[in-house]
């Protein structure tokens, strides 16, 4: 095992990052492809069928035990791909083709760049401290993170424009304010995360990473989850996250039902599966950042950080206190969580309806905007208080005020619903 | 007359729409675990309910004999002309169906035409053709979906016989008594 950590720390940093870049992508590019088989599989079970449980390809007929898999559906998730590669390919006379050609690719990149900044798990060095695994370990990370998964929806609006027809152009007209409604909410959401975070006296920092680490910290406060801190802001970051995917019940860009397949009408074979994986990817990508701020990351539970875990595992053999296996095991937490919050994404959208549109602006500019700045000045309120000490009186005029203002927002007959 | 629906307003846990979803959320979960309500079709066929209009048969009683008699009634009423019967004599080398005069040298039914109605079964003095369970037919050319006597029999098999109207025959006439 030694010997491949030495032959890993020989290579050139470059041909390193080239490898792990292509590693990462070589696991996103297939867990997008598999996203959508569990879809399939997903809404069947809750719609009371069995779901594509036919596909087996003849060569492997034999093996035993092979046709639970193939109930599972395994092997669709290969006729996919292979339909997806080799149909033919149209290309609409009417449209415009390079910006046409050139939106999917666009849905790619940010899908894949973004992954660059969320760290995937950690291992403990030597000398104990965690070291997170991430590509580019940058103290921005969250506003890389956002900076460039927003750039997603130029490929919407590009996909809806060059296409030259009206339903595309439509979806990606509300995809694209959809977004910039929803973005706001997002952001503000995960100011008071890092407000927290960034203690007076501190690094200033936005990564991620450190989100994690203080989410792992000993004590009842420090290893307490940020969902748990903050579930107002937890609750607001992840319905603008299902906004941002294009999730039902936000699916407005798609919207099939009014719109016949949204921006992406006029694409077929490899250039729809682009932005289909583009879409899992950009949920994995948000699950992921989701878990990191509010879920604790790679810790297997709350108050359980990984490196008590390592402890534990260093008291039965102190071979699985290698980082290795210390790394795979944090990124096997890791890889669930998020798969995990991928179920929850199928589970909303076979649940939920879709939202009408004017419900899906309402919604983000009249419900979340106000809830989430509430919720970034309770925050910044309590932190000035916390840090500074301002006692008793600070934290119980704190309390009227947001219980006022919470029964002013609630019992006010005149505020009646809207949706 | 007019009347007014009383519009009540959400109670606090509509409003905040949440709750709603994680309710709907728990039903979805629900049936996430709860058996399958579909039937794998081609695998799994469904049970046929007792009275089912299925593809029209030809029958033989429980004799083996052929019960049409070539009366043609089920061609007259069938309303869209699905089926085509050309009558023959019955073989004199065939004793055990001497107590008819004819029967179908030809017997088609046009699936292509045939709407499933019924009237041919309701028809037919003999009980001789009946809707039975097959309730799929496919075929690559017009030809193929059209049943012949011989498919119409293999398809129809035999039925168990309600009246044995024709042993009550032979009885009432070694009897004496011919109108029965
Ligand atoms: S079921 Fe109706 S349509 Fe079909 S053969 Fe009989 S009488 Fe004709
Ligand atoms: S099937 Fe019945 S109705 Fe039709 S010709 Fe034969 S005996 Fe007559």
């Amino acid at each position: 095992m030694s010997a491949i950590v030495e032959l890993w720390n020989s290579l050139h940093p470059v041909l390193q990052a080239v490898i792990k870049g292509l590693a990462v992508i070589g696991v996103i590019f297939p867990l997008g492809g598999a996203s959508s088989l569990a879809e399939r599989k997903v809404s069947a079970w809750m719609q009371g069928r069995p779901g594509p449980n036919r596909a087996l390809p003849f060569w492997v007929a034999w093996v035993p035990g092979i046709s639970l898999l193939q109930r599972l559906g395994v092997f669709h998730l290969m006729a996919d791909g292979g339909k997806m590669f080799f149909k033919e390919d149209p290309l609409p006379g009417h449209v415009n083709k390079f910006y046409f050609l050139l939106a999917p690719v666009v849905a790619m990149i940010p899908a894949l760049t973004t992954v660059t900044a969320v760290p995937l798990g950690a291992y403990v060095d030597e000398a104990g401290r965690v070291v997170p695994l991430i590509l580019a370990n940058v103290d921005i990370g969250l506003l890389a993170v956002f900076a460039v998964s927003s750039l997603g929806v130029y490929s919407l609006i590009l996909a809806g424009w060059a296409s030259n027809s009206k339903y595309p152009f439509l979806g990606g007209v509300r995809a694209s304010a959809q977004l910039i409604s929803y973005e706001l909410s997002m952001t503000l959401s995960v100011i008071p995360v890092f407000l927290w975070i960034n203690v007076p006296g501190g690094e200033g920092t936005l990564s991620l990473a450190k989100a994690v680490e203080f989410q792992s910290q000993p004590g009842f406060l420090g290893g307490m989850w940020f969902i748990f801190i903050m579930p107002v802001a937890a609750i607001v970051f992840l319905v603008s996250l299902f906004a941002e995917t294009n999730r039902l019940p936000f699916d407005m860009a798609e919207g099939e039902a009014d719109l016949v397949g949204g921006f992406h009408t006029e694409y077929g074979s490899l250039k729809w599966g682009l932005f289909f994986v583009a879409e899992y990817a950009h949920m994995m990508i948000g699950s992921a950042v989701f878990i990191l701020l509010f879920l604790g990351g790679w810790n297997p539970l709350p108050w359980i950080p990984l490196s008590l875990v390592v402890e534990w595992l260093g008291a039965v053999s102190p071979v699985l206190t290698h980082p290795i296996i210390v790394g795979l095991l944090s990124l096997g937490i890791f890889v669930g969580k998020v798969l995990g919050m991928i179920f929850v994404f199928m589970w909303v959208r076979w649940t939920v309806p879709r939202f009408r549109y004017d419900q899906v602006m309402k919604m983000g500019w009249q419900k979340l905007l106000p809830l989430a700045i509430g919720n970034l000045l309770f925050y910044a309120a309590a932190i000035a208080i916390r840090d500074l000490q301002l006692g008793v009186a600070y934290w119980a005029a704190l309390a009227v005020v947001t219980v006022a203002a919470t029964w002013a927002i609630f019992a006010n007959p005149l505020q009646k619903p809207a949706l | 007359m007019a009347y007014v629906v009383e519009r009540k307003s959400l109670s606090l846990s509509e409003r905040l729409y949440l709750p709603q979803i994680v309710a709907g959320m728990k039903v979805t979960l629900k049936h996430l675990f709860k058996p399958n309500v579909t039937l794998e079709y081609p695998d799994v066929r469904p049970a046929i309910p007792p009275g089912y209009r299925g593809v029209p048969t030809l029958v033989k009683d429980p004799n083996g004999r052929e019960k049409c008699v070539s009366c043609q009634l089920c061609e007259f009423v069938c309303p869209p002309k699905a089926i085509r019967i050309t009558p023959g004599e019955v073989p004199a080398d065939q004793p055990q169906r001497a107590h008819v005069e004819k029967g179908p040298q030809a017997f088609d039914i046009d699936m292509l035409r045939c709407i499933y109605c019924g009237l041919c079964q309701e028809v037919c003095p003999e009980e001789a053709i009946f809707l039975q369970n097959t309730f799929s037919m496919a075929g690559y050319t017009r030809a193929e979906m059209v049943n012949d006597k011989a498919k119409l029999y293999e398809l129809g098999g035999t039925l168990p016989d309600q009246h044995f109207k024709w042993d009550k025959k032979k009885a009432a006439e070694e009897h004496g008594n011919a109108h029965h």
